[in-house]
């Protein structure tokens, strides 16, 4: 029985067990405290998967072997430019949504292979490197969207040019996966059905891609490049096509956050996005080596259920000033320190 | 020093070696890689690694008392210096300023007088002036001033010498394989240096692979073999051939050397012309070479003159150029795919580098070569093709017990093997290939002997049952002697010649220590 139990300790891991057990505390906090039980669970539900995506954007990144994707705001601002020039076009409902999508994606490709090019010239360091590509992109389309010629006004300042910084895509396509399908259990509990569906969905070819020749290709020019170069794989190319999936499914990743959140958000709002991602992956039990699908949701699942609640509570006991923010970036960044040096020890 | 015996990890690399240096004396140390020499010399430096590891047995007696020399600087100390294979040098510091390193002469100033010696300057005159003299001795025209970056090798070494006898109370100096880097007029420099060295009363002990050399400066020669000393001999009376014969002379007894087969008929399998493979420490300077359909080929050689450049070059791991044919058809260079795809398939002499993914399961090590490569184990679900895992174990299974890998099962991580059994998985997925011809690099290296001969003997059954053309590479002349048809000897990356497995050891001796070719011409003459 000992033997067991140590067994499925050692599976599920220690990190995801003590994280697991401080969300159980949490959430048994709730009711004492006095605060929503019900309505902060479904928020979870609603949050785990709007952010699914985003963390599985890391997937191919770390197993093409560059590591976490910390240029991720390069996808996601290809995203945002998908989305803002749906609304422009004054796309609404399914159709406004798939414009978004489909503006954005071979954007995101052509920019995720520049991007790949770009870290095969500075293997070993990529990481550094990723994080200052992701930082300066944003930087640049600040530019963007002030410069650009928008003109419709429900998108643009009232009052000179460029884009708002929060524009909502109510009466677009807010919401438009979370209420397909939507089951309402009580007043305070619903399932967004659509958003969970269009989350899986979207795991599921990722998972049959690492399950093919080109899967498995990529995997092993990321576990030992050396060993992938005798077998004869070009690993430069399997870490572009790492690079190009990742940057796709960033884009993607926030028009899905987007629609459920109710607002794009421009400028520097994508700026800290790849870290709490990174984090929601490593809590999950992947390596900057290694990482798999199942990692990303039960990373996701702690990640923002654990955000979800504890700032709430967080809020409750220590009610002065903005604590949630700080809360969310001690955790997060936390989270990802912890997670990198054990995955340095590893070797 | 007496008795020295080391061990690493159980594995005995030094049985009980003694030596003897008078001061004045030369004495040289010979013997093949792996024979002990630089964990000899590890043990004179107390290098860390020796203490690090359990220390050594026996006795060090220096001019009289009995030391342990716990580190690099103790044995500076006591005046012991060594000139080392790869130079120690600061290329962005000058000739003076590396000679000098550690040791500079410092003068008095007013901060100084007050703050210690630590704020002394450097007396850049005495500095200069000292290091010219030492440059003079070993006869260095060079300015004292040089900055070493860009110069070239031969005076890189000769300044590592004049660093060595600049220190004062030197009384023993090492010299670790000099000559490996140098032409030969200045080799010939060299010696003379190292003889005017020895005569005002330093001790040397050369190490050192060129017999010939050996014999021209060393009063004594010693030689070793397997971490055993075999024997020392008085350096005048020494012959190459006897030299040869001792460092080689494993005692292989005739039943053990592979029965001997004719292929003066058989096509050519691989044809290689003009062929040089740029690999760092393993060049290859231009071979021509056939190998026939059914051979077992064995290439040996010393290590860092080739050998292994040729197999990686081949494959296409490092930059090939020249002309490869296989079977008829003229092949791409530099482009492993390829090479992969016409059925010839390697087993590299870094296992855990490139032969393997630790990380990953048996099953995966030995099937995803064979994926990759001819789209084997994979089916069909929908439109997509997806690794097909029942194959892939039914595969691996049958692997693991031709080649009887012992492992809990298929899925074990393969860097939780021993590295017989890695080594046996490096074979498995070569063998996945399918290939027509096998290029097998150091087969036997870090494994236990059980594990060795299983290895073998399976890489001679490939080649009767199957036919398999077998290129094998390996500093095991032993081994390559009990399976090859015919042993290509490689020295200075290029091929010195060939012999079958049943020719006398000396004969192997001399190729390998690469004096043959003068001696071959004269005797051609």
């Amino acid at each position: 029985m000992n033997e067991k139990l140590k067994l499925y300790c050692k599976i599920i891991g220690l990190p995801r067990l003590i994280i697991g057990g401080f969300t159980l505390v949490l959430c048994f906090m709730l009711p004492v405290l006095g605060l929503q039980t019900d309505m902060l669970l479904s928020q979870s539900i609603t949050r785990i998967f709007m952010n699914m995506i985003l963390v599985l954007a890391m997937v191919p990144s770390i197993n093409s072997g560059i590591g976490m994707n910390y240029g991720l705001p390069l996808g996601i601002v290809c995203g945002l430019l998908g989305g803002a020039l749906s609304l422009e076009l004054g796309g609404t409902g399914g159709v406004g949504f798939l414009t978004a999508i489909f503006i954005s994606l071979p954007l995101a490709a052509l920019l995720g292979w520049g991007y790949g090019a770009l870290l095969n010239k500075v293997k070993g360091s990529e990481g550094m490197i990723a994080t200052y590509v992701g930082f300066s992109v944003v930087a640049f389309m600040d530019i963007v969207w002030l410069m650009a010629p928008f003109h419709n006004s429900a998108i643009t300042w009232p009052m000179g040019n460029g884009l708002r910084n929060i524009v909502s895509v109510e009466g677009a396509y807010e919401k438009i996966l979370d209420y397909f399908l939507l089951i309402k259990i009580t007043e305070n509990v619903e399932i967004p059905t659509g958003l969970i569906l269009f989350s899986l969905f979207l795991c599921w070819p990722m998972w049959m891609f690492f399950r093919s020749r080109l899967g498995v290709r990529v995997c092993v020019g990321g576990e030992n490049p050396v060993y992938a170069k005798a077998i004869g794989i070009n690993v430069n190319r399997t870490r572009i096509i790492g690079m190009v999936i990742s940057t796709c499914l960033g884009a993607v990743g926030i028009i899905v956050y987007a629609q459920s959140y109710g607002f794009y958000q421009f400028y520097n709002a994508p700026l800290m996005m790849a870290f709490s991602c990174a984090a929601a992956i490593l809590i999950g039990g992947a390596t900057v080596k290694k990482a798999s699908i199942s990692n990303v949701i039960v990373g996701t699942v702690l990640f923002q259920t654990l955000l979800t609640i504890a700032l709430p509570i967080a809020n409750e006991i220590m009610p002065e000033g903005n604590l949630s923010e700080i809360m969310r970036i001690i955790i997060s960044n936390g989270v990802i320190l912890y997670a990198l040096t054990k995955a340095g020890d590893k070797k | 020093m007496q008795n020295i015996e080391k061990e690493y990890y159980g594995n005995k690399v030094l049985k009980g070696v003694s030596i003897e240096l008078k001061a004045g004396e030369i004495l040289a140390i010979i013997g093949e890689n792996g024979a002990g020499k630089s964990t000899l010399m590890n043990v004179l430096f107390g290098m860390p690694e020796i203490h690090g590891t359990g220390g050594y047995k026996g006795k060090i007696i220096y001019r009289g008392k009995e030391v342990v020399i716990k580190s690099p600087h103790h044995a500076m100390e006591l005046g012991i210096g060594m000139v080392h294979q790869e130079f120690m040098l600061l290329p962005n510091f000058t000739i003076t300023e590396n000679i000098k390193l550690n040791r500079e002469i410092t003068k008095t100033n007013i901060i100084s007088a007050v703050g210690g010696k630590r704020l002394e300057l450097l007396d850049l005159k005495t500095m200069g002036k000292q290091a010219r003299e030492a440059l003079d001795k070993v006869g260095l025209g060079v300015g004292e001033w040089t900055v070493v970056e860009g110069m070239p090798v031969g005076y890189m070494q000769f300044v590592e010498i004049a660093r060595e006898i600049d220190k004062k109370g030197i009384q023993v100096i090492v010299f670790d394989e000099p000559t490996a880097v140098l032409t030969e007029s200045e080799s010939q420099r060299l010696l003379a240096v190292m003889k005017k060295i020895a005569a005002e009363g330093v001790g040397i002990i050369f190490i050192s692979h060129k017999l010939d050399e050996v014999i021209e400066v060393a009063d004594k020669i010693m030689v070793m073999r397997d971490g055993e000393q075999i024997t020392t001999l008085e350096g005048k009376r020494a012959s190459a051939m006897q030299l040869a014969e001792l460092m080689v002379g494993r005692g292989i007894d005739s039943s053990q050397i592979a029965e001997k087969r004719n292929f003066d008929n058989a096509e050519n399998i691989l044809q290689l012309k003009n062929f040089k493979v740029d690999m760092p420490g393993e060049k290859v300077r231009g071979i021509d070479l056939n190998i026939k359909k059914g051979e077992i080929v064995g290439f040996a050689g010393l290590a860092g003159y080739g050998k292994l450049g040729i197999a990686n070059g081949i494959m296409g791991l490092h930059p090939a150029s020249g002309e490869m044919i296989f079977e008829g058809k003229v092949m791409k260079l530099n482009d492993t795919m390829s090479i992969l795809k016409h059925h010839i398939a390697f087993v590299s002499e870094d296992r855990k580098g490139v032969g393997l993914v630790l990380n990953n399961s048996i099953e995966n090590n030995i099937t995803v070569p064979a994926m990759q490569v001819y789209k084997k184990y994979l089916k069909k679900v929908l439109f997509f093709s997806q690794i097909d895992r029942k194959s892939i174990s039914r595969q691996a299974e049958r692997m693991v017990k031709e080649l009887n890998i012992k492992c809990t099962g298929t899925k074990q991580k393969v860097g939780a093997l021993s590295g017989g059994n890695q080594q046996k998985v490096c074979i498995a997925a070569a063998l996945a290939l399918e290939p027509d011809l096998l290029l097998v690099s150091e087969p036997t290296r870090g494994i236990d002997i059980g594990a060795k001969q299983i290895v073998l003997d399976y890489l001679k059954r490939l080649n009767r049952e199957k036919g398999m053309t077998v290129i094998i590479t390996s500093s095991e002349l032993k081994e390559l002697r009990s399976i090859c048809d015919r042993i290509v000897v490689v020295t200075q990356g290029k091929i010195a010649g060939e012999l079958k497995p049943d020719a006398p050891d000396g004969d192997f001796g001399m190729l390998m220590s690469g004096v043959t070719k003068r001696e071959e011409g004269e005797r051609n003459e």
